[in-house]
């Protein structure tokens, strides 16, 4: 019995150090690795998904022209996904996996800001540049000279969606229900509520509550903000919550309009919320009906290929790994040592004033903020998400 | 009017956390045994409902038998609660069976529950993968509102099921032969086979008894949030757990004044504070309870259980 055990623990022991010995392998000089810090499980996988997606089909083109050009030479792109399951822990984990294990050049993502924040300090502490796709929260790159973003910020968010309802809904008091435990919730809740009693003065804001994220009942939170009877509800929640609180809020006799975030952009929303989303107006990055240009050709290309119409996080991650892309190539050369590589990498993201993106053109002032328009959409009755208005910064 | 409100959201919730608290107790009361697997075998059971539902309704890609909704949910209430009754069976005979022949500690029958629940999640995940489900409607939903209080028709299915589910537990253990054995076993593990009543039988009825009801919750649950994910069934899985706990756990009373008692404290405490403080002022009452009455309210020390 006793020599079993010996042998059981031999042979694990064996094969964990095969799996190490492993590793060190497949090193080629001529190929650039780009982490991928994505949701792949958790939450909002639906986002995961988008976020990759959306990369495979970057590298695809660009592989099979030969690789990306950097002073005349072609470079293969690797692209390494790791899962933050939604977690911040497991954010930080896979981003430091990437730094350490991967040794990618730089990272895109986390998406959301409850990955992003703490995965954007782990990357400004390894020196390793990393944009965020999706991130609003002003957090996720403050004080971090390393962490950029394809994104607005919701210190711009809010006060489009508290202007827009205002004159949509002709309304003079608002509910707010949010999530306590992301950061990019209570974020944006809090920034809107500011916002809102500034404009409409103190009180307005009738009922201000919150929800954990596992939670799946809001009932008592929605028949106190229904009892306050506000014009408007606004819901700064991830898709998958947002389709059970409008229709709790439907069974509970509300028959208002609803305000939503950025988060709500997912191609998953529609076939969670059904009849109930209809109608209901948000704030997002680009309006995939009745686009032009380069973005009608993402759109067409991506919908022929994955068999659905791209949402924000695609468009935004295909934009952040172009970003990414063209600060190695404005970067001039392709330096072997990978923490030498890394800065030269920060530098030329840092260096870029203007970029055309597919989700508008991102203006950068000196820090990894972009400035870029808002466009408010509303939802079709076939679920598409129709474009209602665009806000600029000013 | 809110109180009202508030009163019938708390009765819904509290419908849920009884349902599944139930399946906690009745493997407690017989083996001693926390079955943390349980709040995943309720997940296993809304899954299990969403694919009998898809394959009688069609939808989602399936063509399905095209029956009614009335006539799918009909049918789908049996099935499901006959397969999830099978999947803790099973559970049983692989994992909790093999260590009680062995003599294993309860200790490390828990541990075992708590990964048996793990590799339900992740199994799932594995084999379905992340992305969510959304339930199909099988009943169609009536808002009624009387004065500014509305109720729908699901939930006072939902609260109703609750009830019947307990008087027919109740019925069971306190006046049939079988639950004469299941509280023989709780008193006695090894007299009772002596009196020729066959232990593992008892043991197996005893799973597809709280398994079929983590089906059912699975079931109403499902049509009450009609969002399916792989780690839905972990947290009120827990709380369900401290339900019971809390009422007493091995007592079937105790589960349904638990499960009940804490929908009231979770709502009500929204209901009063901000919504921020729910869950360190429900579960600091709770704390309050277990302190006053460490075996929960119903629960007697070691003796009577189930």
């Amino acid at each position: 019995m006793k020599r079993m055990t010996v042998k059981v623990l031999v042979a694990v022991l064996a094969l964990a150090l095969g799996a190490f010995a492993l590793m060190g392998c497949g090193k080629d000089s001529d190929v650039i690795k780009i982490g991928f810090n994505l949701e792949l499980t958790g939450d909002i996988p639906k986002v995961g998904e988008a976020s990759k997606f959306a990369a495979e089909m970057l590298k695809e083109d660009i592989n099979s022209k030969g690789g990306l050009e950097v002073a005349g030479k072609k470079y293969k792109l690797e692209f390494v996904y790791q899962d933050n399951e939604a977690k911040a822990d497991s954010a930080v984990n896979a981003a430091l996996k990437l730094i350490t294990q991967d040794n990618v050049v730089a990272i895109v993502g986390p998406n959301s800001s409850k990955q992003a924040i703490p995965a954007g300090g782990i990357c400004n502490d390894n020196q390793t540049p990393m944009v965020s796709p999706w991130s609003t929260n002003p957090d996720t790159t403050k004080d971090r000279p390393w962490v950029f973003r394809a994104a607005f910020l919701d210190p711009f968010q809010g006060p489009v969606a508290a202007n827009f309802a205002a004159k949509q809904f002709s309304a003079k008091t608002a509910a707010v229900l949010f999530d306590i435990a992301n950061d990019y919730s209570k974020g944006l809740a809090e920034i809107f509520k500011a916002e809102w009693e500034k404009k409409s003065g103190a009180g307005t804001v009738v009922a201000f509550e919150s929800h954990g994220t596992k939670d799946q009942d809001f009932s008592a939170q929605l028949t106190k903000i229904v009892a306050a009877k506000p014009d408007f509800i606004f819901v700064p929640d991830n898709y998958n919550q947002v389709a059970l609180i409008i229709k709790q809020a439907h069974d509970l006799g509300y028959k208002g309009p609803f305000m939503g975030s950025d988060a709500w952009g997912s191609a998953e929303l529609m076939t969670l919320c059904g009849k109930d989303c209809i109608g209901q107006f948000f704030s997002t990055h680009y309006a995939a009906a009745g686009a032009q240009g380069a973005t009608k050709e993402f759109i067409d290309r991506y919908n022929t290929k994955y068999k659905y119409v791209p949402d924000d996080v695609a468009a935004l991650t295909w934009d952040a790994t172009r970003l990414v892309l063209q600060a190695i190539q404005e970067a001039g050369k392709v330096d072997k040592d990978i923490k030498a590589e890394r800065k030269i990498v920060r530098d030329a993201l840092a260096n870029i004033k203007e970029f055309a993106g597919i989700t508008g053109t991102m203006k950068f002032h000196g820090t990894g903020d972009p400035d870029k328009c808002a466009v408010v959409v509303q939802i079709s009755p076939e679920g598409k998400f129709e474009f209602k208005e665009s806000v600029c910064p000013q | 009017m809110e109180f009202f409100q508030h009163f019938l959201n708390a009765l819904q919730f509290g419908s849920f956390y009884a349902l599944i608290a139930l399946g906690y107790t009745l493997v407690y009361g017989v083996l001693r045994l926390i079955n943390f697997a349980h709040g995943d075998i309720f997940m296993v059971g809304a899954y299990i409902a969403y694919f009998v539902a898809v394959l009688l309704l069609g939808g989602e890609g399936m063509s399905g038998l095209g029956l009614t909704p009335a006539m799918t949910l009909a049918i789908t209430v049996p099935v499901t609660m006959i397969l999830t009754s099978l999947v803790g069976v099973t559970l049983e005979r692989t994992m909790y069976r093999p260590l009680r022949r062995k003599g294993a500690d309860r200790l490390y029958v828990v541990i075992t529950a708590l990964m048996a629940g793990l590799m339900l999640e992740n199994g799932n995940l594995a084999l379905l993968g992340a992305s969510r489900k959304s339930f199909p409607e099988l009943m169609h939903k009536v808002v009624w509102t009387f004065g500014g209080v509305s109720v729908t028709n699901l939930k006072v299915v939902v609260i109703v099921a609750a009830i019947v589910v307990f008087v027919l537990l109740e019925f069971i253990v306190s006046k049939t032969k079988i639950g004469m054995a299941m509280r023989g076993i709780s008193y006695d593990k090894f007299a009772i086979p002596l009196m020729g009543i066959p232990l593992d039988t008892i043991i197996v009825f005893t799973f597809i008894l709280g398994s079929s009801m983590a089906g059912l919750a699975g079931i109403l649950y499902a049509m009450s949030y009609p969002i399916l994910e792989p780690y839905m069934g972990a947290l009120i899985g827990w709380k369900a757990f401290i339900a019971a706990v809390v009422g007493g756990i091995g007592d079937i009373r105790g589960a349904i004044v638990g499960g009940f008692l804490l929908g009231f404290i979770e709502i009500g405490v929204v209901a009063v504070f901000p919504s921020t403080l729910r869950d360190l002022f429900a579960f600091s009452v709770l704390l309050g309870i277990l302190w006053l009455k460490p075996t929960g309210l119903f629960g007697v020390a070691q003796t009577t259980k189930i």
